[in-house]
């Protein structure tokens, strides 16, 4: 019999602990099959975050480093500017990127640090049992925000590709999703392009990913992909944010 | 002839680091200690080595935690308010076991404080700092000359026992002027070994892991029991202190960094009034030398803790001599310093006035 479908090598045999329906187990495969397919995974320092992707340093079949939540920029910076030669990848989430690390994610950026920065937007805290994140949506509930977000009290949402897109410094930013096949194969070609940036010594590029989180949003599978489709990124529209190989033509 | 120069006290830090093969300095400005980012911004230029001005102290250390898992020789310096914000980070890499060095150039405090020299950072730099069971190597110099030296001393005990470690300094030692002697060669980073458990891509290897957490049902614990062990050896072993004039001396001053140049001016004048003074001065702050404090405290009557706070070595020199003698205490907290006539007064007071 011809095995056709497998686990990529750029994963461990750990057994993943994500709920079901979760987004988080596919951008792993993704990341992982093109640590394999770009030739990388023996170069590559995965900085996995503080969150439900905590655990990202025994699912990556590469070494991994788990630094203060926030902080994963700065620490792949320390690690890139030692070792030039090594392929960096900070997983965050929206808490770690966006709220407790804002800083080190606009100056590695303003700084066109030479890294590659996944940034798995959920819009809750999943791992903390489902408080308002940095880009929960507006009238979105969350066990701190039961009666949904109250812009006038909590708040509006950052958008973070947005946000940097307001910097000269950083060379690609790009936005996905994981609602639909056809997304989820742009995400694959996204994360590889940000991939060969760093390997083209072109600087930072970040890839935001709306991901489902069905357990902190109270929902089925199947609806949480439709609530992306439908509702979160409307809010959060897909698309390219800077592209500066294209601006370099 | 060993080469000798007349060097502010921190450029002599920056050249100490240089010469200990350390090539990434990470850091975010902060008086006093803005000579020694400047300085070296200029010299990792010319040696091709790593500087970076962070946009806070948190990614300044954070890039500290990177660098040290990458397995290079890794440097930040600050002063006490942002030696405060990298707490958080020093947890973690000591919780990982990384060696990095960390310098704080202490100021008045708390809070902003002033820019005055103090050592009221004394119990953060022995205590841990941050969260979690860990302490850190803390080196006292008191010279131009131990600024340039400490550097390398530090990397040593660091990576010796896979902790991080300290130099703790102040205003006064960074903008004084002293003959430095060049006492050991420039050590080529290239040539220090490769460290077994540095991140630098799974080539030919088992994929490594750095991380300061573990949730397995008693493996932390495990994980702690197994660091005290590494900690009971590092007191064994690497207490460091100099001792002048213990033999007769019916007091001894206890004092550390610059508080040991006044203690030392002071024994001085105090001997030349035929008062039997002696000085131990604390080169490590942890471990601190409490075994030659043991001794002394059971042969010596009288003690004299000199600090720029309101008493927080006292406190291990208390433990230190089993509270035997009797422990007297001199300080100036909010950036004073002592000087020599002040300490011989209360001197004075103590041994009841000129023999």
């Amino acid at each position: 019999m011809k095995l056709i479908f497998g686990r990529p090598a750029g994963l461990t045999e750990v057994n993943q602990r994500y709920c079901p329906g979760c987004g988080h187990g596919i951008v792993h495969r993704l990341i992982a099959e093109l640590l394999v397919e770009l030739d990388i995974r023996e170069r590559a320092v995965g900085i996995a975050p503080v969150g439900c992707a905590v655990f990202a340093d025994e699912y990556f079949n590469c070494d991994m480093i788990q630094p203060p939540h926030g902080r994963g920029p700065a620490v792949a910076t320390g690690i890139k500017r030692a070792r030039p030669d090594c392929i960096l990848f900070s997983y965050q989430g929206d808490g770690d990127l966006a709220a407790i690390g804002t800083a080190e994610t606009v100056h590695a950026a303003a700084r066109n640090e030479n890294i590659t920065v996944i940034f798995i937007n959920n819009a809750i805290y999943g791992m903390t049992g489902g408080q308002l994140a940095p880009t929960t949506l507006p009238g979105m509930r969350s066990t701190t925000s039961v009666q949904g977000r109250d812009t006038g009290k909590q708040g509006y949402p950052i958008k973070v590709c947005e946000l940097l897109a307001g910097l000269d410094g950083p060379y690609y930013l790009e936005r996905c999703a994981l609602d639909t096949p056809k997304n989820i194969i742009r995400t694959k070609k996204v994360l590889k392009t940000a991939f060969q940036n760093q390997i083209n010594n072109k600087g930072f590029s970040l890839v935001e990913i709306l991901s489902m989180c069905p357990t902190g949003w109270g929902m089925t599978p199947v609806q949480s992909k439709k609530w992306i489709s439908e509702v979160m990124s409307k809010y959060y529209p897909l698309g390219e944010f800077r592209n500066r190989a294209k601006e370099e033509k | 002839m060993v080469e000798k120069r007349l060097m502010y006290g921190n450029h002599a830090l920056v050249e100490g680091i240089i010469y200990a093969g350390c090539r990434f300095f990470a850091g975010y400005p902060i008086t006093p200690q803005n000579e020694v980012p400047e300085y070296m911004s200029i010299r990792m230029n010319e040696e091709g080595g790593v500087f970076l001005q962070t946009e806070s102290e948190i990614a300044a250390i954070n890039m500290l935690f990177g660098a040290g898992a990458a397995g290079v020789r890794a440097t930040t310096s600050s002063s006490s308010p942002g030696i405060s914000l990298m707490q958080e980070g020093i947890s973690y890499i000591a919780g990982a076991d990384i060696p990095v060095l960390i310098i704080n150039v202490v100021r008045g405090g708390p809070g902003l404080g002033n820019i005055a020299p103090a050592q009221s950072d004394y119990y953060q730099a022995t205590r841990g700092g941050g969260h979690g069971d860990y302490f850190t190597i803390t080196l006292a110099p008191n010279s131009v000359q131990e600024l340039f030296e400490f550097p390398r001393l530090a990397f040593e005990l660091a990576e010796k026992y896979r902790n991080p470690a300290l130099i703790l300094a102040d205003g006064l030692l960074g903008q004084m002027m002293e003959p430095v002697e060049f006492t050991f060669e420039p050590i080529d980073p290239k040539t220090l070994p490769e460290k077994n458990y540095a991140l630098t891509g799974c080539k030919g290897r088992e994929r490594r892991v750095v991380r300061s957490y573990d949730l397995r049902s008693g493996k932390l614990e495990e994980l702690n029991w197994k660091r005290y062990k590494k900690y009971q050896e590092i007191i064994k072993n690497e207490q460091r202190y100099e001792v002048i004039n213990d033999n007769d001396a019916d007091l001894m001053i206890v004092a550390y960094g610059t508080c040991a140049r006044v203690a030392a001016a002071t024994m001085k004048m105090a001997r030349d009034k035929g008062l039997k003074v002696g000085l131990l001065r604390p080169i490590t702050l942890w471990p601190f030398p409490k075994d030659k404090l043991a001794e002394l405290g059971a042969r010596i009557n009288n003690f004299l803790v000199v600090e720029m706070n309101c008493g927080q070595m006292i406190d291990d020199v208390r433990a230190a001599t089993r509270f035997r003698p009797q422990i007297h205490f001199h300080g100036r907290p909010g950036g004073g310093v002592p000087n020599p006539p002040e300490v011989l007064k209360k001197i004075e007071e103590i041994l009841g006035g000129a023999q």
